[in-house]
C-alpha cells in the first residue's frame, strides 16, 4: 500500500455537512484558504523571484509525482518550497539547492535525469534505436536498388514482350496493372 | 543469415520488450528509492514526544539496531501497522524509534495512550525539520539503521507480517550477525 498523506478534513464529516462544505468552498471560488500562491514568498528582486520559479519548476513533487513543486498543493511540496526559499534567501546557489534535495530524495526529485552511467540507456537509447532503424532502411533501399539494376535475362525479355503485345492488342480488356 | 533466423528477429525483440514492460508494470512508482541507503543517519536532535525535556538524536541510534518508524496520528496506514509494531516491540534484537512526523503532540499522545506505545523513544517533528533530511515523503516509512548508525534499508508503506518475515527480519538477523 502506498503511504498515506494527510487526509482532507472533509473526509471525517457526514455526507450532508460534506456537501454543504463543498458547496461553500465552490462559492468561495478558487481563492480557497489553504491554496498555495507564490505571493507568500517575498523576494528582493524580480530576478530572484524568476529564479525561484525556475527552480521549483525543475523539482518534482514526490507525493503527486506528475506535478512539479511549482504546481503542487500537497503539504510536502509546501515544505520543500519553504526549504528551497529558505536556502535561496541564505544565498545558496541553484546547484547547491538541487544537490541538497538530490542527496535526500534521490535523482527522482529532478525532472531532468542527470547524465551518468545508470542513465546512459535513457539518454542515448533513442538515438541508438534511430541509428539501427536508419541502418536497416539504408540497407533495404540499397538491396532493392541492386535488384532493379540487374539486367533481365533473355527468357524474361521474351515474356515481357509477349505481355506488352498482348496488352496493345486489347487495351480495354483485363486489369491495367498486375 | 538464413531466412528462418531473420524471421525470428522481430519476435525476439518483441519478447524482450514484453519482459521489460512487465517488469516496469510490476514496480510501484510511488516507492522512490532512497539515496540515503549506506549513509550515516543525518545528525539531528528532536524533543521526545512523551517527555519534551528529553531529546532524541542520531547518537541514540548507535550501539544497537534500530527501526526508525515515521508515523503520525492522521495516517491510516500507520494505525494499520501499529499492532505489528506492538508485537515487534517485544523483541530484544533491536529498538523501535519513532519519528512523529507533521503531527500534533496531543493527537500523537492520544494514539499511544489508546493503542499502546511500541517505541523506545519518539522524536517529535511537527514541521518536517528532520523528516526532510531523512528524505521522508509520506507515512509510514521505516528505516533500518545498523549498530554504527548507518541506514541500511528503507521500507515505504506499512509493515505487515509479510514485509517483516520476508524483508526486515532477515535483514535484522544479518545486521546482528555482522555486529557480533
Amino acid at each position: 500500500m502506498p503511504p498515506l498523506l494527510k487526509k482532507d478534513p472533509l473526509i471525517k464529516m457526514s455526507p450532508v455537512i460534506k456537501s454543504l462544505a463543498l458547496g461553500a468552498l465552490l462559492l468561495l471560488g478558487s481563492g480557497s484558504l489553504s491554496a498555495y500562491t507564490l505571493e507568500e514568498f517575498q523576494f528582493d528582486s524580480p530576478e530572484q523571484q524568476t529564479e525561484f520559479r525556475e527552480l521549483i519548476a525543475k523539482l518534482r513533487c514526490l507525493v503527486c509525482q506528475n506535478e512539479s513543486l511549482a504546481g503542487s498543493q500537497a503539504e510536502l511540496a509546501q515544505d520543500l518550497r519553504n526549504e528551497v526559499y529558505r536556502m535561496m534567501r541564505a544565498g545558496q546557489s541553484q546547484d547547491e539547492i538541487l544537490d541538497f534535495l538530490v542527496e535526500r530524495y534521490g535523482d527522482f526529485v529532478l525532472y531532468d535525469p542527470p547524465l551518468k552511467p545508470s542513465t546512459y540507456l535513457l539518454w542515448f537509447g533513442p538515438f541508438v534505436l534511430i541509428g539501427i532503424a536508419g541502418f536497416v532502411v539504408v540497407r533495404t533501399i540499397l538491396a532493392k536498388k541492386r535488384a532493379t539494376d540487374e539486367p533481365i535475362s533473355a527468357s524474361e525479355q521474351e515474356r515481357l514482350q509477349a505481355l506488352l503485345d498482348n496488352s496493345t492488342d486489347s487495351p480495354s480488356s483485363g486489369p491495367r496493372s498486375t | 543469415m538464413s531466412k528462418s533466423v531473420r524471421f525470428l528477429i522481430p519476435l525476439v525483440i518483441f519478447g524482450a520488450l514484453v519482459i521489460l514492460l512487465v517488469i516496469g508494470l510490476g514496480k510501484d512508482p510511488s516507492k522512490v528509492p532512497s539515496p540515503l541507503i549506506g549513509k550515516s543517519v543525518p545528525a539531528f536532535s528532536l524533543p521526545e514526544l512523551t517527555d519534551p525535556d528529553r531529546s532524541v538524536g542520531d547518537e541514540d541510534l548507535k550501539g544497537q539496531i534500530s527501526l526508525v518508524n515515521v508515523w503520525a496520528s492522521w495516517c491510516g496506514s500507520c494505525r494499520q501497522e501499529h499492532q505489528a509494531l506492538m508485537a515487534l516491540s517485544k523483541e530484544t534484537d533491536f529498538q523501535i524509534v519513532g519519528l512523529n512526523w507533521k503531527d500534533d503532540a496531543r493527537d500523537a499522545l492520544a494514539v499511544l495512550r489508546m493503542t499502546g506505545n511500541p517505541y523506545a523513544m519518539n522524536g517529535y517533528d511537527p514541521d518536517n525539520k528532520v523528516g526532510l533530511h531523512w528524505g521522508v515523503y509520506g507515512a509510514p516509512e521505516t528505516f533500518v539503521v545498523d549498530q554504527k548508525g548507518v541506514i541500511r534499508y528503507k521500507h515505504i508503506g506499512p509493515i505487515d507480517r509479510k514485509v517483516w518475515e520476508e524483508t526486515l527480519q532477515p535483514l535484522v538477523a544479518q545486521l546482528k550477525a555482522e555486529g557480533a
